[in-house]
């Protein structure tokens, strides 16, 4: 049983992925990403001057002492000496400077990563929350970054200095001996194959450990979220049968992987005893029928050759986790390329005073708000009050090109009238006021706000001048006076204080232990559905606009609080214009037009007692025939 | 502790010791192959022996042979341990969890359950595979690399006897320092993904309120400290790599200078001192691992005490096998019952009530007042602290307890739908239930009316937690499964609220018609809802207020005609 769908397990493009990550790094650290070049050079030409070092000490300094019955051990001092300073100054210092940078510049790299994919979150149009997942989107933040972070710190490094080492390494060999040298050629290629074939089927199975994994986790998420459910079915027998299909079939993929991966230290580290001997052989002959060829000579070549293998077994190695990071930086990547919001509105939301009759922009905040409305065809800009007077005009839309949900919806609200959704689930009501705040365009028509095309408005001017207060409320952790102050930011205590008051919520919030500087964790955890609503009531008090628009809860409240709730809301919509998506009959009453929606049509409209007289569908509604939800 | 975990490894033993026993043959075979290898350069390479140095050879390659051999095998034991073993534990851990009682249940939270079952056991699955392939595999490494060092060095030995204790040290102080400070990096991802968390779940409130600057300061906040948090632990770590590599250089001249002068008076040859050098690697390499396998531990540890916290819970109420298997009828009794979440806190006292089979009981109070609890104690999912509780009959504790909960069904108020088809969930009432049964009692709960019309029927696919489905959709589909058992109880709790009242009321008609036999209990907040009720319960502060008839409390009870008239008065305001 598929649960979940496993992420991508290999880039599609990784050559692609990788120079694009590049470059993003490169452009930010040009200098010191060169020195980390150089520092790689002097490790890569310490370990290869070790082994010819070797060869020298042996040839040059021990064998002639064998044997010597006054030996002069100072030319040895001297030559051991300078191999060490040459040793501290081109791998110790190197290699410490090399890390520090690159700490710096992986973590540096990561930070703006982060930073960007989150901007790019924010700036998402809402249809893209639509489409994903949360989870989805989460591990983009926490998996893929992490294996990310690991591949820059750590196997990026290591592959590019295992392979300048490996090229040093190759042509000191070339000075050293050809036929030796070719000898090696070969096993690398064999030592790659090897690995290759044994990384390959590590990385098959990882990728469906990988999915096992996940559809482990997502039951174990699933039925410990439910276990109550599970004992009052007495569904346990069950749900540990299903568990333990799950579990066996990761226990098999997991065993699986790891025997690949763990494999690949073995394999790869007695290939490069098997080169070892082939060179021995070969070596031996070499010695034997060329004298100039030095037993010193030969032993240098060995030292060298088990450090060419082990740079190599590092490359195999770390290939796979470099390949793995690859792909979840390609899908971080295309987390970055996801279309932003566009926002070409130029109307902006001022400040306005009057003065001689006419109305000009003020620089304090004077309580009095006008849309500045520049022209594009030069002429002056003029400033249009902002009063809330709302116009829909033969507006249709569809979440998708092909599917309309709304047909043709034409509808206004003067400044201070309340309009009233009423429909089944499904009908559109949502998707309306959806609308006018610009979460999703428009397809065909018009929507005017005091007689400007919505299109035409700044985005964030025209979502400070329309309250929400949606069905479910979000809280964000933080106190409880920093929740309602995100309505207005600027907003004083008292303002705060008073905008609780009105919803009131400021009861309730007095018997916290904290008061308004209680703390809120975790979506408002141990707050009542009621009291995280009237919370909600409280932020868009705190904000004031001109026009409102309200999802009525449905859910269960005691009734105490939904009389308070209830009271709340009544007293925020007077002297607004407001949108209520109704399910209390008294909402729907006193409204000044009730709208009655059905498969994205209007197919009622009126007040109350006209719709009633017209014993249709809202007839109906309101008579309990039918459901109203 | 490490003695019930080691127990939990079970048919996984033989892989659990054979590892460890492979380990110790190709680290064998790892320290003899350097061993050989001057061997042939002494005497086979430098003397032109060619008959040895082939000879040679030829051991050398089945000693290659021997240790791929020893080293591969020894990756499959260990792997097949250490995921049997993880397997095993979470096994283990899921059973015991649906053991659990609900007060179990309550004692944890689900979230820590859900990181026990993964985190946890992963990171005790990691060290236990490191324990069986390193811990056996580095002390021994070392131990013949030192060895092989006196045999081959003599005297050389001194400089190890110097050299260890100080890169020793150098490891301890690194790690020491580094490890609390990757624990604080790794707790600041929390506060990174809480910010994102809560902007993926309010995108809309902040997008309606304009405040993605603010969030993002909130993230870059978050960001930047996870960023400096790393910085700092892993500048201690750059260390390690600069630190390594001097003390393996200095021990490498110093063997050099050593050497020579054995070399010279004959005690030791060129071949020899070549292969020190191989043994000098393996000796500092395998100090580094014994270090990183102590912080592995390290971590794996607090896991390993999260999970035998829930594997040493036991769970509080049995399932009394032997108990009576058949329920009379749906007749509930309570007898003198006193009830507390905890010791000496009663949320219900002194409760006693009649219900007779077949009557449909509403239930009416604020929030708190005890209404779920005393419910909840119809089915045993808590056991009373005094009194008893009766169904048809018994002491709800005499009862097997599954065949109990198969007669007394409840609706939680909490209730959830599971990833899978519309009809998969609903026979999680009764797995052997038919279409038309399941068509039925859908009907009852007016679920069928929207189900029927879906392209896929009952077949429709059901989201993780029922988010396809509305609020008032989820509820009736769980309204029908509960039915689906075939109860002699239902119990209802609070199980319409977002049903509108037409459809309640439909749904209320449907069960008192269409299933007679059957106790219907219906906690709720609206008087509408339990108005044609046989007896409604008023429910005050853990006691019984008041219990009658909709036309009795409305003459008799001040708190039920305050209700009643709010409740009115709302409707045709």
């Amino acid at each position: 049983m598929p649960r979940f769908k496993a992420g991508n397990t290999r880039a599609k493009n990784p050559v692609k992925t990788f120079k694009r990550l590049f470059a993003m790094v490169f452009k930010e650290h040009k200098i010191v990403l060169c020195v980390v070049l150089v520092s790689i050079f002097l490790v890569a030409f310490a370990t290869s001057y070790f082994s010819t070092f070797m060869q020298s000490i042996i040839d040059d300094y021990i064998s002639p002492l064998i044997g010597n019955p006054n030996p002069d051990y100072a030319p040895l001092m001297h030559a051991i000496m300078s191999f060490l300073i040459i040793i501290v100054c081109c791998q110790v210092i190197p290699q410490y400077i090399q890390q520090r940078i690159m700490i710096k510049v992986s973590q540096g790299a990561m930070l703006t990563m982060r930073k960007n994919m989150f901007r790019k979150l924010e700036s998402l149009p809402i249809s893209y929350f639509d489409r994903h997942q949360h989870g989805e989107t989460m591990s983009r933040f926490s998996n893929d970054t992490d294996t990310l972070n690991q591949m820059m710190s750590q196997a990026l490094v290591q592959v590019i200095s295992a392979s300048i080492t490996i090229v040093f390494l190759f042509c000191t060999m070339l000075m050293n001996n050809i036929i030796l040298s070719l000898v090696v050629v070969f096993f690398i290629f064999l030592m790659f194959r090897a690995t290759g074939i044994v990384a390959g089927r590590s990385g098959r199975y990882f990728a469906v450990q990988q999915g096992d994994l996940a559809n482990v986790n997502g039951f174990i998420e699933e039925m410990m979220n439910g276990q109550k459910v599970i004992k009052v079915f007495t569904h346990e027998e069950e749900s540990k049968k299903d568990f333990d299909a799950l579990n066996d079939k990761l226990n098999e993929s997991m065993s699986k992987a790891n025997t690949y991966a763990n494999a690949m230290g073995p394999v790869s580290a007695n290939m490069s005893n098997l080169q070892y001997v082939s060179l021995v052989l070969i070596g031996s002959l070499v010695t034997i029928l060329t004298p100039s060829y030095t037993v010193g000579a030969l032993a240098a070549f060995l030292l060298l050759s088990r450090s060419l293998s082990n740079s190599v077994s590092q490359i195999a190695q770390q290939s796979n986790s470099i390949l793995l990071a690859l792909a979840g930086a390609e899908r971080i990547f295309e987390l970055l390329d996801e279309e932003s919001e566009v926002d070409d509105g130029y109307v902006t939301l001022v400040n306005a005073k009057i003065e001689n009759g006419e109305i000009v922009e003020s620089s304090e905040r004077t309580g009095f708000w006008a849309w500045k409305h520049p022209h594009t065809d030069g002429s002056k800009t003029t400033y249009v009050p902002l009063k809330g007077d709302i116009v829909m005009d033969h507006v249709d839309f569809g979440y998708v090109p092909d599917k309309t949900v709304l047909h043709d919806i034409s509808l206004y609200a003067k400044p201070g009238q309340k309009i009233a959704f009423v429909g089944a689930t499904g009908a559109g009501k949502t998707t309306i006021t959806n609308l006018l705040n610009r979460f999703y365009d428009i397809q065909d028509g018009k929507i005017r706000f005091d007689g400007i095309n919505i299109n035409k408005i700044k985005k964030a001017d025209l979502r400070h001048s329309l309250g929400m207060i949606l069905q479910d409320t979000n809280l964000f952790t933080g106190t409880i006076r920093e929740n309602i102050r995100f309505g207005r930011l600027d907003a004083t205590d008292e303002e705060v204080e008073k905008a609780a008051k009105l919803a009131n919520a400021h009861e309730f919030i007095m018997r916290m232990p904290n008061g308004y500087d209680t703390m809120i964790t975790n979506n408002g955890e141990g707050l009542s559905q009621g009291q995280r609503q009237l919370l909600s009531i409280a932020r868009a008090a705190v904000a004031d606009p001109p026009v409102m628009v309200m999802d009525e809860a449905t859910s269960s409240i005691d009734t105490h609080t939904e009389a308070l709730v209830q009271a709340g809301m009544d007293r925020i919509m007077e002297n607004r214009t407001v949108f209520v998506i109704a399910h209390r009959l008294s909402t729907v009453r006193n409204s000044n037009a009730i709208m009655v929606l059905d498969h994205g049509k209007i197919i009622e409209r009126g007040d109350h007692d006209s719709l009633i007289e017209e014993k249709g569908t809202y007839y109906r509604l309101y008579t309990g025939a039918f459901e109203l939800e | 502790m490490l003695k019930d975990l080691a127990s939990r490894i079970r048919e996984y033993k033989k892989e659990a010791i054979l590892t460890p026993l492979l380990m110790v043959g190709e680290v064998f075979m790892e320290v003899l192959i350097p061993a050989l290898m001057a061997q042939i350069i002494d005497i086979g390479v430098s003397q032109g022996n060619i008959s040895y140095t082939v000879k040679m050879s030829i051991i050398l390659v089945l000693c290659a042979f021997a240790s791929m051999f020893f080293g591969v095998l020894g990756a499959k034991t260990a792997s097949v341990a250490s995921s049997g073993f993880a397997r095993n534990l979470r096994h283990d851990l899921y059973y015991k969890i649906e053991d659990f009682s609900f007060s179990n249940i309550d004692s944890f939270s689900t979230s820590s359950l859900i990181t026990r079952l993964t985190t946890d056991v992963q990171n005790v699955q990691m060290a236990f595979q490191m324990v069986i392939r390193m811990f056996v595999r580095s002390p021994i490494m070392f131990l013949f690399a030192i060895f092989m060092v006196a045999k081959n060095g003599g005297s050389v030995m001194f400089i190890y006897i110097v050299a260890v204790p100080i890169l020793a040290a150098g490891i301890f102080f690194m790690m020491s320092k580094a490890h609390p400070k990757f624990e604080k990096a790794f707790k600041s991802y929390d506060g990174l993904n809480r910010v994102v968390g809560e902007n993926l779940n309010g995108i809309r409130t902040v997008k309606a309120y304009v405040r993605e600057d603010e969030e993002t300061e909130k993230f870059d906040e978050s960001a930047t400290q996870i960023y400096n948090n790393f910085v700092s632990a892993q500048r201690i770590m750059a260390l390690s790599q600069p630190m390594m590599s001097a003390v393996m250089y200095l021990c490498i001249v110093a063997v050099c200078y050593v050497g020579a002068r054995l070399i010279n008076n004959g005690h030791m040859t060129t071949g020899q001192l070549m292969s020190i050098f191989t043994y000098n690697a393996q000796i500092l390499m395998s100090l580094i691992m014994i270090g990183m396998f102590m912080v592995m531990v390290t971590i794996a540890r607090a896991s390993a005490e999260r999970i035998m916290e829930v594997l040493e819970t036991e769970p509080d109420m049995a399932i009394n096998e032997d108990g009576e298997k058949s329920v009379k009828d749906g007749s509930i009794e309570f007898d003198h019952v006193t009830f507390g979440y905890k010791k000496g806190t009663a949320v219900l006292e002194d409760i006693n009530l009649k219900i007779k089979s077949g009557m449909m009981v509403g239930i009416l109070g604020p929030t708190g007042s005890g209404k779920s609890t005393l419910i909840s104690l119809i089915a045993r999912l808590y056991d009373v602290t005094e009194g008893r509780v009766m169904v048809g009959g018994r002491d709800v504790r005499d009862y097997n307890l599954k065949a109990l909960r198969d007669e007394v069904s409840v609706v939680l108020q909490k209730n959830q739908l599971f990833t899978g088809s519309v009809k998969e969930n609903l026979r999680w009432g009764n797995k052997d239930a038919s279409d038309e049964e399941i068509v039925k009692v859908c009907k009852i709960a007016a679920a069928d009316s929207f189900i029927a019309p879906l392209k896929e029927g009952y077949d429709s696919h059901v989201e993780q937690g029922g988010t396809n489905f509305s609020g008032g959709q989820r509820q009736r589909l769980c309204i029908a499964r509960a039915l689906l058992k075939h109860p002699k109880i239902l119990i209802m709790d609070d199980s319409t609220s977002a049903v509108d009242t037409a459809t309640d009321s439909q749904i209320r008609a449907a069960l008192k018609n269409d299933v007679k036999d059957l106790t219907k209990i219906i906690i709720a907040q609206r008087i509408s809802s339990v108005q044609d009720a046989d007896m409604i319960i008023m429910m005050n502060d853990g006691r019984i207020e008041d219990v009658g008839t909709h036309d009795e409390l409305l003459m008799r009870n001040k708190n039920y005609q305050g209700l009643y008239n709010t409740q009115t008065k709302a409707k045709e305001a």
